[in-house]
């Protein structure tokens, strides 16, 4: 979709740059390059392991603060281009980055980091609960851990709802488009693949009618 | 587990395919789709399953995406995982990696903005039906109700880590559902 035309600056790291000229051609001296693909893994599986409810908290600390293999700034464009495109942020962040550094071989290095071990975690989870399943005690924890797991993801829209004041859409129009697609794929149940094609459509043919329009406003006040 | 033929499997496959590629507001945003399809259409799961498959990824570290190697399981064992878990990362990684060598290139400031800022309220609204939808198997029961609030009142007004909030509800559920 949009995705190709992604405007959002790269970090000045070629793809497969060697880590030894890393330090001269950084444009911050302080940062790090990785050592290989090896550590790509290591790091991406530590801060995967970590990351309770979501990774991403734990991505700043640990390709920021800790490796110092991003700055700041690299790193806040890097979330950006990971949430403008579809998939998980971390995930297309991880690609995006192990290329970087490694080429398509640190690509995969970064995201089997990040998916490996917290895969098998999961599953023996998924099997254990299987296992357990009749037992009215863990049948009920699951049931209340899904409970508040639907409520993390509602509450989740709520933090984001006041983001809506400062869309190019408009509040009304904004919350017109996301009332519009709880009813058509919460309550209603439509196949998500229309509602999205059109609703998301929709908003971007409005959103770039109005910044066009700011824009010639704006142009014309000067 | 391990009862879908490969026509199935390919099914599985193609439809996780069409999600990733729909996921612009992160994979938890397809939930309620993925529930039409493998409870609704297919069968293949209960929703009792289903939001306990989204409650474990929670539960567990890492990448929320892996709820979807969840249900690959409950749906077709490993051949299930590998369905679910390609198709839904498959063209989303694949786009990722073209646009992070190729896509400086063809930068284009407005339709990028309008594109963020249109879906923007899609996304909110899809959190929402996806919260809607996991709440499916506990509905009717006003201790479950009255946890789904309180989780949205503690999540918006305080800092409180997500794995304190699943460790409660796992308490109270056991206890009260």
């Amino acid at each position: 979709m949009a995705a190709r035309r992604a405007a959002v600056p790269a970090p000045d790291l070629a793809p497969g740059q060697a880590p030894d000229a890393a330090p001269e051609t950084a444009p911050d001296a302080t940062l790090r390059h990785p050592a290989g693909c090896g550590e790509l893994f290591r790091i991406f599986n530590r801060l995967a392991l970590q990351g309770f409810g979501g990774v991403l908290p734990v991505a700043h600390r640990e390709l920021v603060e800790r490796t110092r293999w991003l700055s700041p700034q690299q790193f806040v464009e890097l979330l950006t281009l990971g949430q403008v495109l579809p998939g998980p942020n971390i995930i297309n962040m991880a690609i995006v980055l192990g290329d970087r550094f490694f080429g398509w071989r640190g690509a995969l290095a970064a995201c089997a980091g990040l998916l490996l071990a917290p895969l098998f975690i999961v599953l023996g989870l998924a099997i254990a609960y299987q296992q357990l399943a009749d037992n009215p005690a863990v049948a009920g924890a699951l049931r209340g851990m899904g409970a508040v797991a639907a409520g993390l993801i509602a509450a989740t829209a709520v933090k984001l709802a006041p983001t809506l004041r400062d869309n190019p859409l408009g509040l009304p129009t904004g919350a017109a488009v996301g009332l519009a697609a709880f009813v058509l794929v919460g309550l209603l149940r439509w196949p998500m693949v229309w509602v999205v094609l059109g609703l998301g459509g929709l908003g971007t043919a409005l959103a770039w009618r109005r910044i066009r329009l700011a824009e010639t406003l704006e142009g014309r006040q000067r | 587990m391990n009862g879908l033929g490969w026509a199935e499997l390919a099914g599985l496959w193609g439809h996780f395919m069409l999600l990733s590629v729909l996921a612009v507001g992160g994979a938890i945003t397809t939930a309620p789709d993925m529930q039409r399809y493998l409870v609704g259409q297919h069968g293949w799961m209960t929703d009792a399953q289903f939001t306990a498959g989204v409650a474990i990824a929670q539960a567990a570290p890492g990448p929320n995406i892996l709820f979807v190697a969840v249900m690959g399981w409950h749906v077709a064992g490993v051949a299930g995982v590998l369905a679910t878990m390609a198709g839904i990362l498959g063209p989303s990684s694949l786009l990722a990696f073209a646009v992070g060598r190729y896509g400086r290139r063809r930068a284009d400031a407005i339709g990028l903005r309008a594109f963020t800022a249109g879906f923007a309220p899609l996304t909110l609204g899809l959190l929402l039906s996806t919260g809607w939808v996991l709440t499916a198997p506990v509905r009717a029961e006003w201790a479950a109700v009255l946890l789904v609030l309180g989780t949205v009142v503690m999540s918006v007004r305080t800092r409180v880590s997500p794995m304190w909030l699943i460790a409660a509800g796992a308490v109270v559920g056991a206890l009260a559902l």
